[in-house]
């Protein structure tokens, strides 16, 4: 037990400490902004978990965090990057409504799981993809997931402009979005259920978020895949030799990373906006999910509680920008704890290898 | 272990003394905005002494805009209506507060946040907004909104829409008359309807002033991305235009420096672009974003505020084209005042769509 604890402490502390050194360090940039601190990060706590429907917005906000959070962490874990979340979270969504468009006159009951699991299956393909490559032909993942997140922004704003278009299916006018989901294929939301939740747009799907989560640490921790998937990332020749197979678990990895990126897609369509728009832009959430996986240690737990510190950040900058404190600062102190973070990994390389160094085992 | 634990402990204690040693400074700028107010107000006196009503006037009212995912410092439609809220603040002393969206799925969350803010109105910059806007509208029937280039259906909506078809059929017309290839170019930002509203309209103006001009148009697929302006700009070029027109936020800033650089002319959109550069920037398709948010905020304040569309075309001069830079001949300014006489009185409809502009005859005026 006590082992417990220690590890749980020394996994804890640096990314504890990473955090408040960045609002330290972010206060800086509020004076430099003419504002005080406590009135920025007053606000800050104020607008993200201020009242129960805040709170509400900023669990809204966590959700998508989560999905793209668990997927850079899951890649990581068999010892790959995959930064591909952003298309993956895409052509989750733009899967989801396309499922949604054609399987309409199914209940609502079949319907819902039917387009979510379609939007974490395009996710997957997408993911799989340089999976299969990096398995097969030994192309490095990062070049193809990033170059698969322009594919997929493209593919879908032509989607969303031909194919999708409610002037094609519907016959309305041309749209700058897609048809919407039908009413029944929507996610219940939290205060059509808990009034408490007033205004808020929450969703059940932080539900799926977290459950996902918990999913994700058993399948890593407590099966045989979960095993395999840890030692082709610690060492793939080593497992090999071990009778692991590599290039099965490479591409089975990134397919369900990809698939937790687009299930995350999924549910911001099916829970939100219901629909997709023509972006001229990624939707940054697969980006700012490596963020969260690498604040959450690569672990699911870990990921859970970084997401909610990204999403409190990021709903209660909207508070702050009520009190005219530009909403940058807040993209300086998330990239401030990123760069301690990673800083932690340098200091702990750096310990290693002197203590090793002054026990002679460097030769 | 220990050993580590306790240095653990000296460096949160740090921190801490971190905190206690910064909280001090930070609590004098805490008390400051109190009294900066007070500050600014002695200084405003000093300039507008005579008019010291001006301070009793002041309506106490809170006005916030959401912008689009482009934010402030887009140089195009955010900072124009945050320049609509910057007169009314200093006409009626109004406080304006703005929240930018990070990304489309913002856009209901950050519409509720006002709303459940009790502001007295709030502007949605964009189309985009379109759906959102129509279900916050109904979950807060007694908050009132505006959105700028769409229609809500919704008694508390105020539908700021422009006819950017007949600003851009004026610069049309001026391109048609300056092009000495006969070749004109157009960049869109994004191809939907709203940018082939001004696609449409330009190439209607092309045709009236020089039925042998062919246009070029293509789409960057972005409002930010300056190099690819620039790209597509320099292969216009190459092809033959000698006259550019843009409608793609900052995509035109490329293009204006691909103008600069190769020497043909580019046509700025939404606000005169001729400061960019005075030499390369022919005239300018003017979009009041602006004239638009002060407007309905104006009636606001007064009390009248209505629902519905409020169309800004060129009858009143919401739309139309600038020339600050003076580049423009004496012909090209009286052709162009001709067509935009004939359009303010309705003598004829200016195309906005594919099939309007094929449908299109220009008219004997």
């Amino acid at each position: 037990m006590k082992k417990k604890i220690n590890y749980l402490l020394e996994n804890v502390k640096y990314p504890l400490l990473a955090i408040a050194l960045a609002f330290l360090i972010g206060s800086i940039f509020v004076i430099l902004t003419d504002n005080s601190p406590i009135v920025a990060y007053s606000a800050l706590l104020d607008g993200s978990l201020g009242n129960i429907p805040k709170f509400g917005e900023t669990l809204l906000k966590t959700t998508p965090l989560i999905m793209t959070g668990l997927a850079v962490a899951f890649a990581f874990r068999s010892g790959l990057f995959n930064i591909g979340g952003e298309g993956q979270y895409l052509v989750g969504a733009i899967s989801t409504v396309t499922a949604a468009w054609v399987l309409q006159d199914l209940p609502g009951f079949i319907l819902i799981p039917i387009i979510l699991l379609a939007g974490a299956f395009g996710g997957a393909i997408w993911g799989g993809v340089p999976g299969f490559l990096k398995a097969k032909l030994g192309v490095h993942e990062v070049i193809v997931s990033i170059m698969l997140n322009y594919i997929a922004l493209f593919l879908t704003n032509f989607l969303v402009r031909v194919t999708l278009n409610p002037s094609t299916l519907q016959g309305t006018e041309q749209k700058a979005y897609s048809v919407m989901i039908p009413e029944h294929a929507r996610l219940l939301k939290f205060n059509e259920f808990m009034p408490v939740f007033g205004y808020s747009s929450l969703h059940v799907g932080i539900l799926i978020a977290i459950a996902c989560a918990v999913g994700i640490w058993f399948l890593l921790f407590k099966t045989t895949i979960g095993y395999e998937i840890r030692s082709v990332g610690h060492n793939p020749y080593a497992s090999e030799y071990g009778g692991i197979s590599i290039s099965k678990n490479i591409i089975l990895s990134m397919m369900i990373s990809g698939g937790l990126a687009g299930l995350g897609g999924a549910m911001t369509i099916a829970g939100l906006t219901f629909k997709v728009d023509q972006s001229s832009g990624l939707p940054g959430y697969g980006f700012t999910g490596i963020a969260v996986a690498l604040v959450g240690k690569n672990h699911p737990l870990g990921v859970l509680a970084s997401a909610l510190l990204f999403g409190i950040m990021s709903n209660g900058s909207r508070k702050m920008q009520f009190e005219g404190i530009p909403k940058e600062v807040v993209g300086i102190i998330q990239g401030i704890i990123i760069i301690f973070i990673a800083g932690e990994a340098m200091l702990k390389f750096m310990t290693t290898r002197k203590k090793k160094e002054e026990k002679g085992e460097v030769a | 272990m220990s050993k580590k634990i306790i240095s653990l402990l000296l460096v949160a204690m740090m921190v801490m003394a971190m905190f206690a040693g910064c909280s001090k400074p930070a609590a004098e700028p805490a008390t400051e905005p109190a009294a900066e107010p007070a500050a600014e107000a002695t200084t405003e006196d000093a300039t507008a002494e005579e008019a010291p009503a001006e301070d009793t006037a002041k309506v106490d009212m809170v006005m916030g805009m959401i912008t689009d995912t482009g934010g402030l410092g887009d140089q195009s439609f955010n900072d124009s209506g945050w320049m609509g809220l910057e007169r009314l603040e200093a006409e009626y002393g109004i406080e304006r507060k703005v929240l930018e969206s990070e990304s489309a799925d913002d856009y209901g969350p950050n519409l509720t946040s006002f709303a459940e803010a009790e502001v007295d109105i709030v502007y949605g910059v964009g189309f985009l907004f379109n759906e959102s806007m129509a279900a916050a509208a109904a979950q807060f029937p007694n908050q009132k909104f505006a959105i700028i280039d769409s229609v809500v259906e919704a008694d508390n909506v105020a539908s700021i829409t422009f006819a950017e078809n007949e600003g851009s059929f004026l610069v049309g017309v001026i391109a048609g008359m300056t092009t000495e290839t006969n070749k004109v170019g157009f960049i869109g930002g994004m191809k939907f309807p709203l940018i082939e509203k001004f696609e449409y309209g330009f190439k209607a103006g092309v045709k009236a002033a020089n039925p042998d001009a062919e246009v070029i148009s293509n789409y960057a697929d972005s409002f930010e991305d300056a190099a690819k302006g620039k790209e597509i700009a320099t292969v216009q070029h190459q092809q033959g235009a000698d006259v550019i027109f843009h409608a793609a936020g900052g995509v035109g800033i490329g293009l204006i420096q691909a103008a600069e650089e190769q020497g043909f002319w580019a046509i700025g959109v939404d606000q005169d672009q001729s400061h960019i550069s005075p030499e390369r920037v022919l005239c300018s398709m003017i979009k009041r974003v602006d004239e638009g948010v002060y407007q309905v905020g104006q009636s606001v304040i007064d009390g009248n505020f209505e629902g519905g569309v409020h169309l800004f075309s060129i009858a009143n001069e919401g739309v139309g084209y600038s020339d600050n830079a003076g580049n423009l001949t004496e012909e090209q300014v009286a052709a162009a005042e001709k067509w935009k006489a004939a359009i303010a009185t309705g003598a004829f409809v200016v195309p906005q769509t594919e099939a309007e502009f094929n449908a299109f005859e220009v008219p004997e005026i």
